[in-house]
């Protein structure tokens, strides 16, 4: 469980406009890393690269290479879906099914993927998922409640516990608190704490202390100038990337002159 | 200079902050309404109107009298949202009224027809008497169950690639395009159509419930392909996302998230499609003919069905036309009350299937 990722020169097209240019970059194992920089910059369309998410959009592309295990995940033979299944994902806004009760979004991946868990075993994954996500005291009741039927930040909870039943190598989250209160985003904030030591975390988000707070490692992306690609301009430790940065952007950027 | 708390702030300027207006009193409408029946009666009286003039003349009164009042009372803008208003509910009566004697006629001739005998014998061997519509109701069961059949799997997978695979590409453009030309397909041409395709296939001039049923699938498909199309679009696209995100393949996507929190309103639209086709005449007179004992072989013969069954009991009724006629308007209250089941059943599914909320 939990591989790292090595990026190289990765450029993200939409159609033949270059949106994200040039990132090279290593996500380390068994630890979060957090993507920073201002809006609009291209840490969320660097993010859905990492599980081909980009080709869900038409016209997406990206040029370079994405090597996860020794494996490039742009090759040719290789299956998005297989890619997906690896790498999971978490977005900004919750998104339980609809139409199934928290057991069965939990269990959604695995049924979804033709997989039929028995009874057991199936309860064995609802209760370990959801514990895993710090959610199964507050729903261990109420398992076939309507999935919609939770708050926000239990909602999203849900959705995590979601992704990690699949038991995926890397969890990827987009914003996962921004639509959420300050007391759900701090539930959050503990769960990844404790996710890291199982799985590798990529997460982006707009709010600086978060990633202080959240990550081992930081990348800052920023724009240029309006026109041009988004770019990484600085990745190192949190700490460094808080206190002592290399680039002069990322220090503008950290003390609040802009973004 | 520092202002001193104990005294008193300066009054209004009450000619400057003027946020009253005058209002006629709350039972104003009522009033006006009152005195224009009361007037257009007397009148009616005198002249000898009927109770349609009179109706008429007294919502003309109304509508002169109501906001001409408001207009010295209230201002020009209020007389104006009075005189809208008022218009807005004429024009909603003028549309209710044909509805309602419609149904009003279809209850008072037909209900009177509606017995054990009606609806349990056929017409085969009935001369001089009254049968029955059990014929034709099994004809016109089993006609729109075929029809049905036929077009919501091919209406549903159309739908299914225009939303979830075509998109904006040339072919999905087209196929909407010829959809949308089959919605305005009359039922006749419809008619014709299964008439000459079961000719060519089968043997000139063949008759049949398949034909029906194909000849109101063309008339359905169009239906059942724009409103699945819309209830999919309805589907939102992080919950896909969050589908493919967990490594899901499309197809298994479209079957295990989109179709089923789209199924209320699928369900809905397919209702709807039939309530639309069940009372079809022309192409059912064309391609089933007609018959007077039940037929419940879909793939040969004639069939009945209501709507046929009401063109020729009431266009031959034969030598005591009061009989036939009478049952026509029994098998008109028959449809009539398919439709509103039908559309009941269409609210009921939507309700029921809709995603899960608060439980």
């Amino acid at each position: 469980m939990a591989k790292s990722i090595d990026i190289s020169d990765l450029d993200i097209y939409y159609g033949d406009f270059l949106a994200v240019q040039g990132v090279t970059l290593s996500i380390p194992a068994r630890s979060v890393t957090a993507l920073i920089g201002p809006s609009g910059c291209g840490k969320s369309t660097f993010l859905r690269t990492l599980n081909r998410m980009h080709e869900v959009t038409p016209g997406a592309r990206v040029d370079g290479k994405v090597v996860i295990d020794g494996q490039s995940l742009y090759d040719p033979t290789v299956d998005p879906v297989q890619v997906r299944r690896q790498i999971g994902m978490v977005f900004q806004r919750p998104n339980p099914f609809p139409t199934m009760s928290i057991r069965d979004n939990v269990l959604a991946g695995l049924r979804l993927n033709g997989t039929r868990p028995r009874r057991a075993e199936a309860d064995d994954v609802v209760e370990r998922s959801l514990r895993h996500a710090n959610l199964w005291t507050e729903v261990k009741d109420r398992l076939d409640k309507a999935g919609l039927s939770l708050s926000g930040g239990q909602q999203q909870r849900l959705c995590i516990a979601r992704a990690i039943a699949v038991e995926p190598q890397v969890l990827l989250m987009d914003e996962p608190c921004s639509a959420l209160d300050p007391i759900s985003t701090s539930a959050i904030e503990d769960l990844i704490d404790q996710l890291r030591t199982d799985y590798s975390i990529v997460i982006v988000t707009h709010n600086m202390q978060q990633a202080a707070r959240v990550s081992q490692d930081t990348a800052f992306f920023n724009l240029p100038g309006p026109g041009l690609p988004g770019r990484l301009v600085e990745v190192n430790s949190t700490r460094k990337i808080f206190s002592a940065p290399d680039e002069p952007a990322t220090e503008a950027y950290i003390s609040g002159r802009f973004g | 200079m520092t202002p001193v708390l104990s005294e008193r702030p300066p009054a209004v300027d009450a000619a400057a902050l003027s946020l009253h207006t005058a209002r006629l009193p709350r039972w104003a409408p009522v009033l006006v309404a009152g005195l224009a029946i009361t007037a257009a009666a007397l009148v009616a009286v005198l002249l000898g109107w009927g109770p349609m003039a009179t109706g008429l003349v007294s919502v003309l009164l109304t509508l002169v009298l109501l906001p001409g009042w408001s207009r010295a009372v209230e201002g020009s803008r209020a007389a104006t949202d009075r005189l809208v208003t008022g218009l807005v509910w004429a024009a909603l009566g003028i549309a209710l009224v044909p509805l309602i004697s419609v149904l009003w006629k279809v209850v008072a001739l037909g209900a009177p027809q509606l017995d054990g005998r009606f609806l349990t014998w056929s017409m085969r061997n009935i001369v001089g008497e009254p049968g029955g519509v059990y014929h034709a109701l099994v004809g016109t069961l089993l006609i729109t169950l075929t029809a049905t059949v036929i077009s919501v799997p091919v209406g549903l997978l159309t739908s299914i690639y225009l939303v979830e695979y075509g998109g904006t590409s040339r072919l999905a453009a087209a196929v909407r395009f010829l959809v949308d030309v089959m919605t305005g397909i009359p039922s006749i041409v419809a008619g014709l159509f299964a008439y000459a395709l079961f000719s060519l296939l089968v043997a000139p001039g063949t008759q049949l419930a398949l034909g029906g049923g194909v000849a109101l699938s063309l008339l359905m498909a169009p239906i059942v392909v724009r409103s699945a199309e819309e209830m999919l679009k309805l589907v939102p696209d992080d919950l896909r996302e969050a589908a493919y995100a967990l490594g899901v393949p499309r197809w298994r996507t479209i079957l295990g998230v989109v179709l089923p929190t789209a199924l209320g309103g699928i369900i809905t639209g397919v209702t709807l499609a039939v309530a639309r086709v069940v009372g079809e005449t022309a192409p059912l007179l064309i391609i089933c003919g007609s018959t007077d004992s039940v037929n419940f072989n879909v793939f040969g013969g004639q069939m009945a069905s209501l709507p046929v069954f009401i063109y020729s009991s009431y266009t031959q009724p034969g030598t005591q036309p009061e009989i036939l006629q009478g049952m026509a308007w029994g098998a008109a209250l028959l449809l009539v009350l398919a439709v509103i089941a039908l559309n009941l059943l269409a609210r009921l599914a939507g309700r029921l299937l809709a995603p899960r909320r608060r439980h």
